[in-house]
């Protein structure tokens, strides 16, 4: 492989045509910014998806001509069809977290990432790291064109439990909207096995000499979990759906059993919904680590370099996403507490459930003490960063709550697990991504992104989504399910109407809100001050790569690695930081 | 009209906010300064942003606590469920101070810290004492809540008492039908095969115990203070039985028989009167998304005492005066063991529940 970079290096400048520059790249750093701006646009539409029946939600019943305008047939009178509404809500729920919050956010960092943070001059394999992009936008073509399919797209939720998403008869968007999410999915799941077998093989083989494994920069450590956890667990997603693909399409039973609908007795028995659950958690839990390690990564990054100071207990940060990542793979039945699952595997899910609380306090209080006696400079990057760990706090805890499976029996899917997982899942993923984005937008188009525009965003972000999703607890401990077309049919949830509206005023203005982070990004793509080399005076190698991209990232030898990632505010040095390729000065001693 | 004139608002001004940023640029730079470099003004404003912003967020949830707090659930109607607002109550005391202190200290830091060129970081990378404490002080807390969780757990869903009414839950898209056992209290048997015209339930009426089952629609009728074990059954997609007041759900899956048992406390009577409202009503509700009125799929259920209870429940026909079946039963009863072997396999029987215990 040694060999393979240096002859590269004698040619970095060779001509490139237009469509292997712009389109069919093998160029990590291309490929990064085609996952960027590809989960950008889906980012929107998942977001527009959620005014519309955010709209519904806060107004129940009430015309809003807009959504007739948009979605024909399926508003009438400006009115949200309820079948619509599940539609909307699924999509949504699928766009974001697969697309924006998987795809969108490994693809981005763990492509410009780990080769620039290891000192390497590509991935292990361009070619693989291209398809794994060209498969994710198919993928996302497909997810987008099925909102056009005449009978809706997929409506079962976005974990589209079987029967209902098997049968047509049932729900019609478990028609060809359903196929179409299987097929989106299926791509899906390829693009993330190509994507994660790289990062891996990349981390492992190619890091630069002397970046020994202690010496990662976190959101490599972060990123390389997160693919290890991507490979151990798509598969099982991808037979999950493989099997709900036979029961749609050629009569097999793995999931269907008894089944009396539209006046007909099926002649499916012995299948059991609850197999799907279970193939589809073990899948389903990682996944909500798969999103957010790198956000957690990424947090480690942004708030050493800018509060100038050692993350504190390096070793514990690295331990605690081991024990995070091996605990993700053994509690994935505290989503089936009320499935009817022996309740003995009830205890044994609440026990480790539980357990994850402990490395994730772990990190909380390990960001904290990196705060301590810091010397912070708030970037917007520095803002989200604190951000993330405000809404990993507020939503941890009460994964506390719900993990306790007697408790879990009374707020299982109502609003408090709306809020649970959107506070710690969604807000502290995006806010990593945020984060990212800000911080490193300087090394992937060498200029500036505006700061106030960065600080206007993250104020108004943050508001957003406290007043979407704290309020949501109380209407789940009310008892307000989740997935409710409208609360309307229930006189005992008249007291949570004025509430539900103020819920889609929140939602409205964060909404508006990224209007402003989208203008400033592609704004400063084109228009930025330009960029210095290293302008959060960072130690990690990328910043020591030249700001105008070339292949092979550095135009001489590959920087060797002398240091940890850490060492800010050394007393022993005037500066307040020295990067990892500065040699120890004579008897200075390695952290 | 409207639309082109939106499209154009926002066009001149997306136009309008990009040269006010540039001039904003452009200024900076004559000055000789990037205007993206973060100023020590900057952090100072942001630094007390967070401390203003965070202050607001504290009190904004303290406010969040106090607003709802008589917009929550009565208190638990069933024996249960009292357990549970105990153990509800506990984690919310451990975990409400959890996070005051940690968003305390966060809000804290990032507004005391601030940069200041003058000031240099202190470097502290790592200290094995607080890393134990924040390592031991959780799994300690943590063990706790566990073990209190697990053995309310226990406690709930160990197997209903011996004398239990038996109900049934049938679920379909998109309603309810309860079925009581009857004298027998005990349920006869039922098949997805055998659903046709009246018999919805698809009720075996050859089975000896289905003959003096009831059925109810609408509302579900529960004697107070009497445990009820309820066995779940949908007949299409999975639905889930969520009763809110009761503290208690549980998933009705086609294929398969679920069950839940608890006993109702208070009477829908003492219920109006505790929370002063007349109108009142337990409800039953679908907790599964199952289709297009997943959010309507309910029914009322009314406690009362147990001679009201029999009372209403004598006012209704037996399955085998509603069905007519009656006569092929008598003759089929002494035969039910016979009966289940040559039933279809699909035919679900109440007596093979026990498989879901432990
Ligand atoms: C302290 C750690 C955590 C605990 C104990 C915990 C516990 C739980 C439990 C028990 C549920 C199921 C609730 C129900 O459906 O009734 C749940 C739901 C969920 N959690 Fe967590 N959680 C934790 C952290 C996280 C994190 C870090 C994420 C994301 C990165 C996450 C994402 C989700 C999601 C997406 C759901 C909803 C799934 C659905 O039903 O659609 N949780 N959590
Ligand atoms: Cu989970
Ligand atoms: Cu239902």
């Amino acid at each position: 492989m040694a060999e393979h970079h240096d002859n590269h290096h004698h040619h970095p400048h060779h001509e490139e045509g237009f469509l292997s520059k712009w389109v069919f790249s093998q160029d990590h750093k291309m490929i990064s910014k085609q996952f960027l701006v590809t989960a950008i646009i889906m980012g929107v539409v998942g977001m527009l998806l959620s005014t519309m029946f955010r709209l519904q939600l806060g107004w129940p019943g009430q015309s809003f001509p807009i959504l007739e305008t948009i979605l024909g047939k399926w508003a009438p009178d400006g009115v949200l069809d309820p079948n619509m509404y599940l539609a909307l809500v699924t999509i949504h729920g699928t766009i974001i977290v697969f697309m924006v919050l998987t795809g969108g956010l490994s693809g981005t960092f763990a492509n410009l990432l780990i080769p620039l943070q290891i000192g390497a001059r590509d991935m292990a394999s361009g070619f693989i790291n291209m398809l794994s992009y060209w498969f994710f936008f198919l993928s996302s073509a497909v997810m987008f064109a099925s909102l056009f399919v005449e009978t809706g797209p997929a409506s079962g939720g976005w974990t589209v439990y079987p029967p209902l998403s098997a049968l047509p008869q049932a729900i019609p968007g478990s028609g060809l909207g359903m196929t179409l999410w299987l097929v989106s999915m299926s791509l899906f799941i390829v693009s993330s096995l190509l994507g994660g077998l790289n990062y891996i093989v990349t981390v492992i083989n190619l890091r630069t000499k002397g970046m020994s494994m202690w010496r990662l920069p976190l959101t490599v450590w972060a990123l390389l979990i997160t693919a290890v956890l991507g490979v151990l667990s798509f598969p099982v997603l991808f037979s999950a759906a493989l099997l709900l693909i036979f029961d749609r399409s050629l009569g097999t039973s793995f999931y269907l059993s008894e089944i009396h609908i539209g006046g007909q007795a099926l002649e499916n028995v012995g299948g059991s919904p609850i197999l799907y659950e279970h193939l589809f958690w073990f899948l389903g839990h990682p996944e909500v680590y798969i999103i957010l390690l790198p956000a957690l990564g990424i947090t480690s990054e942004v708030i050493s370099t800018n509060s100038r100071k050692p993350i504190f207990g390096y070793k514990a940060m690295v331990g605690s996403i081991l024990a995070i990542a091996f605990l993700s793979f053994i509690v994935w039945g505290h989503h089936m507490f009320v499935t009817g699952m022996n309740p003995f595997l009830g205890s044994v899910f609440t026990f480790t459930t539980l357990l994850v609380a402990i490395p994730s306090a772990v990190k909380v209080f390990n960001y904290l003490t990196t705060l301590w006696k810091g010397n912070i400079v708030f970037t917007p990057g520095t803002l989200f960063a604190i951000g993330l760990v405000s809404t990993f706090i507020t939503g941890g805890l009460t994964g506390i709550i719900l993990g306790d499976s007697a408790l879990d029996i009374n707020i299982h899917d109502t609003y408090f697990v709306v809020a649970h997982f959107h506070i710690v899942m969604g807000a502290s993923a995006i806010f990593g991504m945020f984060a990212g984005v800000y911080h490193w937008f300087p090394k992937m188009y060498g200029r500036m992104m505006n700061k106030n525009l960065g600080y206007m965003h993250f104020w108004l972000t943050i508001t957003s989504v406290y007043g979407v999703f704290f309020p949501m607890h109380f209407l789940g401990l009310a008892g307000i399910p989740r997935r409710y077309y409208s609360n309307t049919a229930f006189p005992l949830f008249d007291d949570f109407i004025d509430v539900n509206s103020m819920i889609s005023v929140f939602a409205i203005i964060g909404a508006v809100a990224q209007v402003i982070f989208i203008f400033n990004f592609f704004y400063s793509i084109y228009k930025g001050n330009k960029a210095t080399q290293n302008p959060w005076k960072s130690n990690t190698l990328e910043w020591t790569t030249p700001v105008e991209h070339i292949h092979g990232n550095w135009p001489g030898a590959i920087p060797e690695v002398q240091r940890w990632a850490y060492d800010y505010s050394r007393p022993d040095k005037d500066q307040d930081f020295v990067p990892q390729d500065v040699p120890l000065e004579p008897g200075e001693e390695a952290h | 009209m409207t639309g082109f004139l939106t499209i154009v608002v926002v066009t001149l001004g997306v136009i309008l906010l990009g040269k006010v940023l540039k001039i904003f640029e452009l200024s900076g730079e004559l000055r000789g300064a990037d205007a993206n470099a973060v100023t020590t003004k900057d952090n100072r404003t942001q630094g007390a942003l967070v401390m203003l912003f965070g202050l607001g967020f504290l009190a904004f949830v303290i406010h969040q606590f106090y607003k709802f707090k008589d917009m929550m659930l009565p208190v638990s109607a069933s024996e249960h469920g009292v357990q549970t607002d105990m153990l509800l109550s506990v984690s919310f005391w451990v975990i409400i101070p959890m996070f005051f202190i940690t968003h305390i200290l966060l809000i804290y830091f990032a507004y005391k810290y601030y940069y200041r060129p003058e000031r240099k970081a202190t470097f502290f990378a790592h200290s094995t004492k607080l890393e134990l404490i924040w390592t031991v002080v959780p799994t300690v807390v943590l063990t706790t809540l566990i073990v209190y969780g697990i053995s309310t757990w226990n406690k709930i869903m160990a197997p209903a008492a011996e004398d239990a009414m038996v109900v049934e839950l049938y679920a379909k898209q998109f309603d309810w039908t309860g079925r009581y056992a009857g004298e027998d209290n005990k349920l006869g048997r039922s098949g997805y095969r055998l659903i046709e015209g009246a018999n919805v339930l698809g009720v075996d009426m050859t089975d000896g115990h289905a003959q003096d089952d009831k059925v109810a629609r609408g509302e579900l009728h529960l004697p107070v203070n009497k445990e009820v074990s309820f066995k779940f059954h949908s007949r299409d997609v999975i639905h889930s039985a969520y009763m809110p007041h009761f503290r208690t759900q549980m998933n009705c899956v086609p294929g398969m028989t679920t069950q839940f048992h608890f006993k109702p406390t208070i009477t829908t009577e003492q219920m109006r009167k505790e929370t002063n409202n007349p109108e009142f009503d337990y409800i039953l509700l679908c907790n599964k998304i199952c289709g297009s009125a997943h959010y309507n799929m309910q029914m009322t259920i009314i406690v009362e005492s147990e001679e009201d209870f029999n009372k209403w429940l004598e006012g209704k026909k037996t399955l085998a005066q509603e069905l007519g079946g009656a006569d092929v039963a008598v003759d089929a009863q002494p035969h039910a063991d016979a009966a289940i072997d040559a039933h279809d396999d699909a035919t679900t029987d109440s007596d093979s529940l026990d498989v879901q215990h432990p």
